[in-house]
């Protein structure tokens, strides 16, 4: 299985970038080394800012640097990234149209048993729900590595949620269908459609195959891109397969989930089941213990793709 | 020389037709901060419709975005728009709102949600200590403001960065939309504060703009240390029955009363001149 976390790809892609463009700085909020940043901070220690903790000051520093011409890379954990600083986020970012990129690290339950206070189940909610800010969660390395050398191209505002552990693969090293904001079809298929984001995409392509057995052809797309959402991979699903099953390691309101039922109820509606965390605060336990408690595994997506099929 | 005395008042009465007209706008404040800038944008800051795409221009920020009739006088007067376009000021669909917006030609970046200005400046200024660049970066705030949690944060990266490439101003005109400032959230022991920030800590009369000049000309020669100027205001300077008056920090005047400020401002203007 792979090791290396999406944390450590981002720091790569922006170190070797940083080699050649010195506008390129990152922020962190004491943050350096959850957000595993050591390296771009030892070659390239004239474009790292340490603002220590203080995540409203953090994305405000980060959008003054980025009116003046460099381009902000906010590295600092999602819990508080995407609710203490939402105004900042808000105003300094997405409404004065600052190339800030606001990096969530550890997001959705990747702080496990620390509670609430370290969890982003909500984070795509909130930033989602500001105007001119997008919304990205990738689902392994090699897409995380093809979605940050399509950020360094533009200079709009966009938050990036990964988690903290090392994910499996989904994608073949030099073979990634990365179309910026086109969601990616991991599996074919025709009788129903799994749309997920960040780390459920792995769950969702497990699950697919194992259906493949029970003889039912599940599609599974890869929602990176959770704002702007793929409107026509939605509703090509909603028209091709019968139903469509989304999970995401986030609350069902104002998520993945709701934006796709959203685009299904209007456009084409068809079935669809959103599998997520509950809107309460999620039990004690490492990653895959919460997502085993709360049905966000490939077990639970077989057993609802059985019922729906039935 | 250019009266810049006898344009705060001119300028006041640009204010004062906008918020007549547009019936809505934070007077109070606005002719707090007139002569705060008019020092910077008649004397202090290289900045104007010229330069202002070079990297290399100075910047400002209105942390207390509130009073951003001030500021749309100003830069109308200096050319950045026509002056034509004040009468657009929080009419239906206009560009020019209530608060700062970047659409409109000389504003750096959107503010209004206050203790915000100060940390966008402070980014501001780390990106001139990083490129190498002589630029200087102005940020005025409220005194009601400095309850904002987020001015100390911006304020303890300020110093801590030793910014001299930033200076801040404190509108400390003492009253804020409750009342006193004293009454809702002191700020008499702010000097203490700044300082213990790693701040350089000057004062000025700030309604007298040779005060404000000298200031910042002394703030330019503070190194390694970012200076905050605290500008003793009056609120609603320059019309009597505005001046120091909590209601008018957002009132409208009626005819009779737009009138009357009409003609004490051309009357203080006379004087000026």
């Amino acid at each position: 299985m792979n090791k290396v976390a999406n944390r450590q790809v981002i720091c790569d892609v922006l170190t070797e970038k940083a080699n050649t463009d010195k506008d390129i700085v990152v922020l962190c909020s004491d943050s350096r080394g959850s957000a595993s940043m050591g390296n771009f901070v030892d070659a390239h220690p004239d474009q790292f800012v340490e603002i220590g903790i203080a995540e409203q000051n953090i994305v405000s520093i980060a959008a003054g640097l980025a009116s003046c011409g460099k381009k902000s890379y906010v590295a600092s954990p999602a819990c508080f990234l995407s609710t203490r600083s939402m105004e900042q986020a808000k105003v300094d970012v997405a409404y004065s149209n600052t190339n800030v990129k606001l990096i969530g690290i550890s997001g959705g339950v990747s702080y496990g048993a620390l509670g609430m206070t370290h969890h982003s189940a909500n984070d795509i909610a909130t930033m989602a729900s500001i105007p001119n800010m997008r919304v990205y969660l990738p689902s392994d390395r090699i897409q995380t590595k093809a979605l940050f050398e399509a950020l360094l191209k533009d200079n709009k505002p966009a938050y990036i949620r990964i988690g903290r552990s090392a994910v499996e693969d989904i994608y073949e090293e030099g073979n990634v269908p990365f179309v910026m904001d086109q969601a990616t079809t991991v599996v074919q298929g025709s009788d129903l459609t799994i749309i997920a984001c960040g780390e459920m995409v792995k769950p969702a392509q497990e699950a697919a195959q194992a259906l493949i057995e029970k003889n039912i052809s599940c599609r599974v797309l890869d929602m990176y891109c959770v704002k702007p959402i793929d409107k026509e991979a939605v509703v090509k699903a909603a028209k091709e397969t019968k139903a469509i099953i989304t999970i995401e390691e986030h609350t069902a309101i104002g998520g993945l989930g709701a934006m796709v039922s959203q685009i299904v109820s209007s456009q084409c509606p068809i079935k669809v089941i959103n599998i997520a965390l509950p809107d309460a605060p999620v039990i004690a336990g490492n990653s895959n213990e919460v997502f085993a408690y709360y049905g966000l595994t490939k077990e639970n997506l077989i057993q609802k793709a059985l019922e729906l099929m039935a | 020389m250019e009266n810049l005395t006898a344009k705060s008042f001119e300028i006041r009465q640009d204010i004062l037709d906008i918020i007549y007209r547009a019936k809505t706008g934070h007077i109070g404040g606005d002719f707090s901060v007139c002569d705060i800038l008019i020092a910077l944008y008649y004397k202090q800051m290289n900045v104007s419709p010229e330069n202002i795409n070079d990297p290399n221009r100075d910047r400002f920020i209105l942390s207390k975005g509130h009073s951003v009739e001030v500021l749309y006088a100003v830069l109308a007067s200096k050319g950045f728009f026509p002056k034509e376009d004040l009468k657009t000021v929080s009419q239906y669909n206009s560009k020019y709102i209530g608060h700062p917006n970047n659409k409109v030609n000389g504003i750096e970046m959107n503010s209004g949600s206050l203790g915000h200005g100060l940390s966008v400046s402070v980014g501001m200024a780390l990106a001139g200590k990083m490129n190498k660049a002589s630029y200087r970066v102005y940020t005025v705030m409220g005194d009601g403001e400095l309850a904002e949690g987020s001015v100390w944060e911006g304020a303890m990266a300020a110093g801590h960065f030793k910014l001299d490439n930033l200076t801040a101003v404190v509108d400390r005109n003492r009253l804020q939309i409750s009342g006193s400032t004293e009454e809702v959230m002191t700020q008499d022991n702010q000097d203490d504060r700044w300082r213990s920030f790693g701040w350089y800590v000057l004062h000025a009369i700030g309604n007298d703009i040779n005060s404000l000049n000298a200031a910042f000309e002394k703030a330019k020669t503070i190194k390694c240390k970012p200076t905050v100027i605290i500008a003793d205001t009056i609120k609603g300077y320059g019309v009597s029955f505005i001046q120091n008056s909590v209601p008018w920090h957002h009132k409208v005047p009626t005819e009779e009363q737009y009138t009357q400020a009409t003609q004490e401002l051309a009357q203080r203007r006379d004087e000026a001149l």
